[in-house]
């Protein structure tokens, strides 16, 4: 049915847009550029910042045109000098209860607040007074939390307890003191945050950031007698070019490979090459278990975050989990056992630093399952927020750099790795695997549509060798616990379950790069970054895990076979019921 | 359970048994006792009373006298207040150790006890409630039942005409029928902006919805205010069946009464009023053999001002923080838990029983232009009787201040009046005499609000009264837009500095900026009327603003940092009144000495200017 | 807490459990139980509805300080509260709360170290004919004056300490 159409004017300009549409998005299809703050598209849509405030024809006070829509005749006015003054206040007021120290902060240059304030040329403050002052939380090896920052938008709430159902976080006190906070403002820690660092994504300002571990890493690259290698997860490719103002979506595994081996890593290689190791582990996992129906469905693991969750909120629920470590856990493990061994290395020689779109893989590096004879399988986690930092700080001129490739012989990687950094893309590497397997052919159909595209839910029916495989694969926590409660009534009959902590996946991981309110009302990011993992995918050569050169040379010389005792030893783990509230 | 032929019955059996209270000539050889169980007179022991005059008349053995408790009869400042039917003797100040005393005279030999009868401001001792100047102009609709009936017996409720109007509704009208009545009458919601509640009403019933709402917004935050609370307590019937007959009017089978956990007065004879109405089969299934059902639950407030927000009372009922919401949609369109919900505060509703028994013509004939019918006030502040008035709207400010509220204690001059709470603004004296409606009282600055009137006498300052709302919505704003959030308290923070002699001109400017900004982006009632005070203040006081901000000067003694208090030595006669008088020891000086104070320990509460005879100190 | 008053805690939230349907409305209502029952909100408390009501503790947390009526600490054994109504502050009240924190040295909201004081501001008890008026554990004394409140005060700390 065509949608009814409304007709109105801004600022002068006859505009035509569908019933519902909000005066922001009208005016936005006018070319007018209203200011927002606490405006997420989709995530935190409730007006209260009043930035966004117009006036409307006939109307008394102000209107919201963040959230209250368009009517037919209605004449708004976006740059009255009411509009501008209150605007003007309004921001004025929000800084003046703002820790004024940009030139310190993660977020100068990047920080939403900044942005309005050069716009409005705010140059002093005019209602200047008390400011609310909070403890930094920094006891988390995943989040900062510094609301001296916090400008009260909310988004951060939203996104834990709306998009997420998590809800570590809310606004608690009220009027002046109000603030974000946990339960008793204690740590992120002892809270039932899992870390997924969607409120980091959220955040405008510096209030909420990563922890960062750069530091840490410059000393190593120093230090003549550690060999420092580095791994890149897939995600980190196609985003980290948009902190060097590329296009979103742009691939620039070439120039990353490059920049890392200026900055002095002694070996780069691809975690990719871990997530081929993972699928091979996991499809076998997959294989057995189905075979004996041993607790089915079976889970993904890969996702520190969402592993963080079900151990705090499903416990009972954790047989159903894949044993599997994460790839470059996984990884971590080959390069501080298989590869010193091979190359002639001591082992507690080596530094190993994952390059990852994920703060919750600060987390897991250090979860005491993560480490063989007292070496940890991965020394530092960073995120692609920090390397790209690091490139800065080496004066890297990175849009400029030449394409190199990843070091042999832990550098090669099949498609199916690649997917992984996507929302349904370990699900779709696993069963090319799980299928040849399966049938013992080497089968030409390995492109699983159902499981691909930006819905947080996605089911489908796959027949591999006349077996029918129900299959889920879930992204963003809300999701994953709708599937859990199926699975815990028994209304659904799955036999293999992705989850992934972030929506949309790694791709939109809480390390990636921070895009602003704007961006992620006019282009949808999730799709740019995953259309550009799935073109990685279609021009790969080797398209399948096993067909990996690298990982039949693995299994070979090492690692014997999938689930073979040194296999189950170094690549997979166990999990524990955690306590939501350590308080 | 009781069927509908066995109410009417009962009401007429009943209305029989307390005519006494009603008339004064009631042909009856009994007596009621009636001891006044508000709040107010609550505090000052009359439970304690009640029992005093139950234990003696069971002691002498008489059996023609009952006892009763009632809701507020209006004069707090007399409290506790004890009436006896039918010959209507007010008795004041009343306490436990009289009793004795009204039984063996008023009862027993016929006299009445003229130490406890009421002086009026003129001096005129008073014999009856009818003679008090302060009832004269009143008119009492909302509190018709109020000092009435037992609150705690449905009985007497049913008997003066209770759940009469419910009965005509269910019987005879259609929905329309009772929307429209409501409409005619001209009724405007008690709440504070004055929307017409027939409209309100027309609208939640034109929403799309199976499932509606009617609630009852008995959230009364305005410091200083208390005719909702009077009302729940007096006759908490009325607002069940006014709410029922919403519920019909406009397709609702469900109501929730919001009520503050702070009023547990209110809160229990609610809780036995629903009982009772449950018992009697009213509220439930099939009301009075119809098709219509209807239920009510009370949801208790847990003290935030804002909830009597509308919007931010439904986000409190569904268990959130008290955060409002933007409107539009309002209420009637989404409401509770996204359904269409009427909602009404309590003294609006305790009008509709009345409007619907007596006709929408006889209502509308009461009041000016656009306001209708009457307004409970709760009168306090710097006047002598304060206590809870309703007047018809039109009535003039000075006519309730000085006719019914006897004026100006301690021989002081009025400074101003403030209505409407922290949303409304400071009336003065060459305001006295425009007649109050919701229209008038706007276009002077303040508001009509929920009907707090605070009278100030002279030695207030209104700088520090400005302060005072500001400290008062600073501390109940709910932080959830900016510029409530932080901009009330960069308001509060300049007033501060005025009143510590701390401020500018300028504080004046960014006042008044900040002012207009607040109120048109603030995304609720309570933040876009936050600065009114201030706003009120600053139009006709705006001389004493200066004072404070360029001579740092306070012509009272509230604005402690610019006060000084000395005595002049000229006038001084060395009594050594102010001495003994003063709490804190800070004047000095011994036998005929001329007194000296201490500024160091002196906290300028004023107690010595007011206690020297001879004038001689000042600040 | 000693473990008798764990006890008891159990047993009243549990009560509550049966009396009340999981849903998150009740939030508010089980909330004001709580507060009556042990006169401030303890942990365990927000803990147990944070599970029977499928609520995060943060947001219950954020619940429990936006209402004034609900406090995360003990009151003390006397709490003196003022009314700071209109109809009181004309009539002088904050004269009563300036003596108050002077005296016992608290912050409305606070409790004193022996834990004998608290002292919090309400808005109007409802008794505007006795302005200003404060209360002591709910007992309200009205006409207050400076020395009324001290003379209060002294005799509840004489009385503590024969």
């Amino acid at each position: 049915m065509e949608k009814e159409m409304i007709n109105l004017t801004i600022d002068g300009q006859k505009v035509i847009v569908p019933k519902g549409t909000t005066i922001l998005n009208a005016a936005k299809k006018a070319g007018i550029d209203i200011p927002t703050l606490c405006f997420l598209k989709d995530i935190n849509e409730v007006g209260d910042c009043r930035m966004c405030i117009v006036e409307v024809e006939g109307r008394r006070g102000f209107a919201t045109s963040c959230i209250q829509t368009v009517e037919e005749g209605m004449v708004v006015h976006t740059h009255t000098p009411n509009v501008l003054e209150a605007r003007h206040v309004i921001l004025d007021l929000i800084i003046s209860n703002h820790a004024k120290d940009c030139l310190t902060c993660t977020r100068s240059g990047n920080c939403e607040l900044q942005t309005l304030a050069t716009k409005f040329n705010v140059l002093n403050i005019e209602f200047d007074g008390e400011r609310t002052e909070h403890k930094i939380d920094d006891l988390s090896p995943s989040i900062v939390r510094d609301f001296n920052k916090c400008i009260l938008c909310r988004r951060c709430v939203a996104a834990c307890k709306n998009v997420q159902k998590i809800g570590a976080i809310d606004c608690i006190n009220r009027g002046f003191e109000s603030c974000i906070s946990t339960v008793g403002d204690h740590s992120l820690n002892d809270v039932n945050c899992t870390f997924c660092g969607q409120c980091i994504e959220a955040c405008p300002t510096g209030a909420l950031h990563e922890k960062e571990t750069i530091n840490d890493v410059w000393v190593k690259l120093k230090d003549p007698d550690t060999t420092v290698i580095v791994q890149t997860a897939p995600a980190v490719r196609v985003a980290l070019g948009e902190e060097f103002g590329m296009p979103i979506g742009t691939n620039v595994v070439g120039k990353m490979v490059t920049a890392l081996k200026r900055l002095g890593f002694d070996k780069v290689f691809d975690t990719n090459t871990g997530a081929d190791l993972t699928i091979m582990e996991e499809a076998n996992e997959f294989v057995e278990r189905f075979k004996k129906n041993d607790n089915l469905p079976m889970i993904t693991s890969c996702s520190p975050g969402w592993v963080k969750y079900i151990e705090m909120n499903y416990p009972e629920l954790l047989p159903h989990l894949s044993s599997c470590k994460s790839p470059h856990q996984m990884f971590g493990a080959i390069l501080k056992t298989y590869y010193p061994k091979r190359e002639g290395l001591d082992p507690s020689k080596i530094y190993v630093v994952s390059v990852m779109p994920c703060i919750a893989k600060k987390f897991e590096r250090q979860r005491p399952e993560m480490k063989e004879d007292d070496l940890y399988d991965v020394d530092n986690v960073i995120t692609t927020r920090e390397l790209a930092r690091m490139i800065k700080q080496a004066n890297i001129e990175f849009e400029k750099l030449e394409d190199s490739n990843f070091d042999s012989p832990m550098g090669e990687a099949s498609g199916a790795g690649a997917i992984f950094g996507t929302t349904g893309g370990v699900m779709e590497a696993a069963l090319r695997t799980a299928q040849d397997t399966l049938t013992g052919e080497d089968l030409p159909k390995i492109d699983f549509e159902q499981v691909r595209g930006g819905e947080g839910i996605k089911r489908a029916t796959i027949n591999i060798a006349g077996k029918e495989i129900n299959v889920v694969a879930a992204s963003g926590l809300a999701n994953a616990k709708t599937i859990l409660e199926e699975i815990k009534s028994g209304k659904a009959n799955y036999q293999f379950v992705e989850i992934m902590a972030c929506p949309g996946g790694c791709i939109m991981g809480g390390g990636q790069p921070i895009k602003s309110s704007k961006i992620r009302a006019e282009v949808d990011v999730r799709k740019l970054r995953a259309d550009a993992i799935y073109s990685i995918d279609e021009r790969s050569i080797v398209r399948k895990s096993h067909e990996n050169p690298v990982m039949k040379k693995l299994y070979a010389d090492f690692l014997e076979k999938p689930g073979s005792e040194i296999a189950e030893k170094l690549l997979h783990t166990t999990y524990t019921k955690r306590k939501k509230y350590n308080i | 359970m009781k069927s509908l032929q066995e109410i009417h019955e009962l009401r007429e059996e009943k209305r029989k048994e307390l005519d006494l209270r009603v008339n004064t000539k009631a042909d009856t050889r009994e007596k009621h006792i009636l001891v006044c169980h508000g709040t107010g007179c609550t505090s000052s022991k009359s439970p304690q009373i009640l029992e005093s005059f139950r234990k003696i008349l069971k002691e002498r053995n008489i059996t023609n006298v009952r006892v009763i408790k009632t809701g507020c009869f209006g004069l707090c400042a007399k409290g506790p207040i004890v009436i006896i039917r039918p010959e209507d003797t007010f008795y004041s100040l009343v306490t436990p150790d009289d009793c004795e005393e009204i039984i063996e005279k008023h009862i027993i030999n016929g006299e009445r006890v003229e130490r406890l009868l009421c002086k009026d401001i003129d001096g005129k001792l008073v014999n009856s409630l009818d003679e008090l100047n302060f009832y004269k102009k009143q008119k009492r609709i909302a509190l018709k039942n109020c000092g009435v009936v037992n609150p705690e017996e449905i009985d007497e409720y049913i008997a003066f005409d209770g759940y009469k109007a419910l009965e005509k509704v269910l019987k005879e009208m259609s929905q329309d029928g009772v929307i429209d009545v409501i409409k005619e009458s001209g009724l405007r919601g008690r709440g504070g902006a004055g929307f017409p509640t027939g409209k309100k009403w027309e609208l939640t019933k034109a929403s799309e919805g199976e499932q509606k709402y009617v609630v009852c917004n008995a959230d009364e935050g305005d410091p200083g205010a208390f005719m909702d609370r009077s009302i729940l307590e007096g006759d908490p019937h009325s607002v069940l069946e006014a709410m029922m007959i919403a519920g019909y009017a406009i397709g609702a089978n469900k109501g929730y009464i919001y009520v503050r956990a702070e009023y547990p007065i209110a809160v229990q004879r609610l809780k036995i009023a629903i009982n009772q109405a449950r018992d009697y089969g009213i509220l439930g299934e099939n009301v009075f053999d119809t098709d219509f059902s209807f239920d009510v639950e009370i949801r208790l407030g847990a003290g935030a001002f804002v909830c009597g927000e509308e919007t931010a009372l439904l986000e409190s009922i569904e268990g959130k923080r008290g955060q409002p919401r933007v409107k539009p949609p309002y209420p009637a369109q989404s409401g509770l838990w996204g359904k269409p919900t009427l909602i009404n505060n309590v003294e609006t509703y305790a009008n509709i029983a009345q409007i619907i028994l007596n006709g929408a013509k006889w209502y509308s004939s009461i009041g000016t232009e656009s306001s209708k019918g009457t307004k409970v006030f709760a009168l306090g502040g710097n006047v002598n009787n304060i206590g809870l008035v309703e007047v018809p709207m039109g009535t003039t400010l000075r006519e309730i201040i000085y006719d019914i509220g006897g004026g100006i204690p301690n021989g002081r001059e009025f400074k101003a009046a403030q209505t409407g709470g922290p949303s409304g603004g400071c009336i003065p004296k060459e305001h006295l005499d425009t007649p109050i409606d919701y229209e008038s009282l706007k276009e002077i600055g303040s508001m009509m609000g929920s009907g707090g009137l605070i009278v100030m006498d002279d030695t207030k300052c209104m700088v520090c009264l400005a302060k005072f709302y500001l400290e008062f919505t600073v501390s109940e704003s709910c932080g959830k837009c900016t510029p409530c959030r932080i901009g009330t308290k960069r308001m509060l923070e300049i007033l501060e500095r005025l009143c510590n002699g701390e401020g500018e001109e300028l504080d004046i400017y960014k006042l008044e900026k900040l002012a207009v900004n607040i109120q048109e982006s603030s995304i609720c009632g309570l933040g876009q009327s936050a600065p009114n005070p201030v706003i009120s203040t600053l139009k006709y006081f705006r001389e004493e603003f200066r004072q404070h901000a360029i001579q740092k000067e306070c012509r009272t003694l509230e604005c402690k940092a610019m006060a000084k208090i000395t005595i002049d030595e000229e006038k001084c006669k060395g009594c050594g009144l102010c001495q003994k008088h003063c709490p804190v020891n800070a004047i000095d000086g011994i036998g005929r000495d001329k007194r000296i104070i201490n500024q160091e320990k002196c906290i300028k509460c004023g107690t010595c200017i007011s206690t020297c005879p001879f004038h001689a100190i000042g600040n | 807490m000693n473990e008798e008053a764990n006890n008891k805690k159990d047993n009243f939230i549990e009560s509550l459990f049966e009396e009340y349907k999981p849903i998150k409305d009740n939030l508010i209502q089980m909330l004001n139980e709580v507060q009556e029952h042990y006169g401030y909100i303890p942990k365990d408390a927000q803990k147990a509805l944070s599970e029977f009501l499928d609520i995060p503790m943060a947001e219950i947390y954020g619940v429990v300080t936006f209402y004034s009526r609900f406090t995360l600490k003990p009151k003390g054994k006397y709490n003196i509260s003022v009314c700071l109504g209109t109809a009181c502050y004309v009539k002088g009240s904050q004269k009563i709360m300036d003596r108050l924190k002077d005296r016992l040295q608290i912050e409305p909201g606070e409790t004193t170290q022996d834990g004998l004081f608290s002292i919090e501001k309400t808005r109007c008890v409802g008794a505007c004919g006795l302005a200003p008026v404060f209360t002591v554990n709910g007992e309200v004394y009205g006409k207050a004056t400076v020395k009324k409140l001290d003379e209060v005060l002294d005799g509840i700390l004489n009385k503590e300490n024969s």
